[in-house]
């Protein structure tokens, strides 16, 4: 615990003896586990690379998946898949938490009157978490543009999108009904005793109170959507994937593969991190304390 | 021409096939403050409740203003929107601040514009003694001054009756008077009070009106000087004795 040595010095305060040896020792013990960590860390990396780089293929693979050339030649086209997977992931994803947020309120719904529309809200998030994300790319992606529905684009890149909606709604609608279920209905309770309709009490008191604490489940759903936002690639639409393949397909040479694999990672990496600093400031702490 | 603004009668109330309340008769003046005592599990809570159309009774009467509000046909939101309603563990809104807390009914019920409900806000933190805690979480507050949150915000609305559920059970013992403090104060500026407390001082100081209920029955009704000091019932006589014990 580096962080809480000498931490409250103030005033005529001054450590006792005591305290010094307390603090001495854990300033050495700090450093010590350092020390072991980054060792522990160099040791296991550098048998990894040699058992890598050692390997009877690895001349090979080296040339096939890493080659410095074809990166930078690929690099230009897969980037500019990449910017139309954000755009896919950014629609997608405000479309996903209205759609959702939707659900999940009729889901949680009471009364006999409601219940029509609790079955719908039940039966689109079984339906839609038990079916596997491509199978429904596919259906949707192929399926939709040949009912040719009256004002409806045939594009592959509208059906795919929505196929991600459909899909992802169903697991985002669970996401924020456990947040709204989280809310202890003592809540509800003093929001109804004030007045206010059923409404009212879930807009302005369940929601806000909901909403802070799925966010960090939210970011996973978003994180996870960025990736899966090059399944639509399997519809022939020119994202990051696709281009890779086109690249790929040119000499044999995968490296655009891990371009695109890298390229994924620099947007996701920085968002789990956002994500878990987020968490952080809003407390998850785990068990707290110094334990 | 009855002059109560609440009565009940015969009110029943159970949960699944625990009766909760029977046979409940009791009537509120204006301006009196009337306290429920009684053991835990008799029925206090769920009495406040049934008033406050929190739940819905099995039978029975409950007149409000001249009104039956137990008839299905009233429109329960209108109804609560008249009475202000403190519980046992205040109930604050933590994703609002303390000003926050005691203007969502006004805005959202009342429909009264930001600025004056803003007002009529801090005019009443300023009455309970928290006007410079307006902008404050009510995390960060004490049990007592989050209790006078929750008092301000059933009262900013001028409630024609205030339900006040155990509000001081979960108080330590020092914060226990500031909060009686405030509602002996309520009743002098007029406030109507129907509530349930295990503190028998304030009963015997401030009610006008005492209710012993032991099994979802009142079992004797009267002036605090009759009930607390010269109680006719022996489960009365019983429950008085343990608690001072």
């Amino acid at each position: 615990m580096p962080g809480r040595v000498a931490s409250g010095a103030t005033g005529d305060w001054a450590p006792s003896a005591v305290q010094r040896d307390r603090d001495e020792w854990r300033r050495r013990r700090t450093l010590r586990s350092a020390a072991i960590a980054a060792g522990s860390t160099l040791v296991l990396l550098g048998v990894i690379a040699a058992a890598v780089v050692s390997s009877p293929g690895w001349d090979r693979v080296r040339e096939t998946y890493f080659s410095w050339d074809k990166a930078v030649s690929s690099f230009p086209a897969v980037l500019d898949g990449l910017w139309l997977n954000i755009r896919v992931m950014a629609i997608c994803w405000v479309l996903i938490l209205v759609l959702s947020l939707t659900i999940a309120v009729v889901r949680t719904l009471r009364g006999p009157v409601a219940f029509p529309l609790r079955l719908l809200g039940t039966a689109y998030v079984d339906i839609f978490r038990g079916l596997p994300l491509l199978l429904v790319i596919f259906l949707l992606g192929f399926g939709g543009p040949a009912l040719r529905l009256q004002g409806l684009p045939t594009s592959p890149l509208f059906w795919g999108g929505t196929a991600l909606v459909l899909s992802y709604s169903a697991y985002v609608a669970e996401v924020f009904r456990s947040g709204i279920e989280s809310v202890h209905p003592s809540q509800r309770l003093a929001g109804r005793s004030l007045g206010l309709s059923y409404g009212q009490t879930l807009r302005h008191v369940v929601l806000p109170q909901a909403w802070r604490r799925v966010i960090p489940a939210l970011m996973n759903d978003l994180v996870s959507l960025q990736k899966d936002s090059g399944l639509i690639a399997v519809l022939g639409v020119y994202d990051a994937i696709r281009r890779a393949q086109i690249e790929t397909s040119l000499d044999f040479n995968y490296t655009p593969y891990v371009v695109a694999g890298a390229l994924f990672c620099c947007l996701t990496i920085p968002m789990a991190r956002l994500t878990d600093r987020y968490a952080r400031k809003k407390g998850y702490h785990g068990a707290g304390g110094h334990l | 021409m009855n002059t109560e603004l609440l009565r009940l009668e015969g009110v029943r109330k159970s949960f699944g096939d625990h009766v909760v309340l029977s046979d409940v008769d009791l009537s509120v003046e204006p301006g009196q403050c009337v306290v429920l005592i009684g053991a835990s599990g008799s029925g206090k809570s769920t009495l406040l409740r049934c008033v406050n159309l929190l739940e819905v009774v099995d039978d029975g009467v409950i007149t409000f203003e001249g009104r039956d509000i137990t008839d299905p046909r009233v429109d329960g939101d209108e109804v609560r929107s008249r009475m202000g309603l403190v519980f046992q563990s205040y109930n604050l809104f933590p994703h609002l601040d303390v000003i926050g807390n005691v203007t969502l009914a006004l805005r959202l019920v009342h429909g009264v514009d930001p600025g004056e409900a803003r007002t009529r806000g801090l005019a009443m933190l300023e009455r309970v003694g928290l006007a410079e805690k307006a902008t404050a979480r009510p995390d960060d507050l004490s049990g007592g001054q989050q209790q006078r949150v929750a008092i301000a915000r059933a009262l900013v609305a001028n409630p024609r009756l205030m339900l006040l559920d155990e509000v001081t059970s979960a108080l330590d013992p020092e914060l226990v008077g500031e909060v009686l403090d405030l509602l002996g104060e309520l009743k002098g500026e007029g406030v109507t009070m129907l509530l349930n407390t295990h503190e028998m001082g304030f009963a015997r100081d401030v009610a006008d009106q005492v209710c012993f209920l032991h099994a979802g029955r009142i079992h004797e009704q009267g002036t605090p000087e009759q009930v607390l000091g010269d109680p006719q019932q022996e489960r009365t006589r019983g429950f008085l004795s343990r608690i001072r014990a």
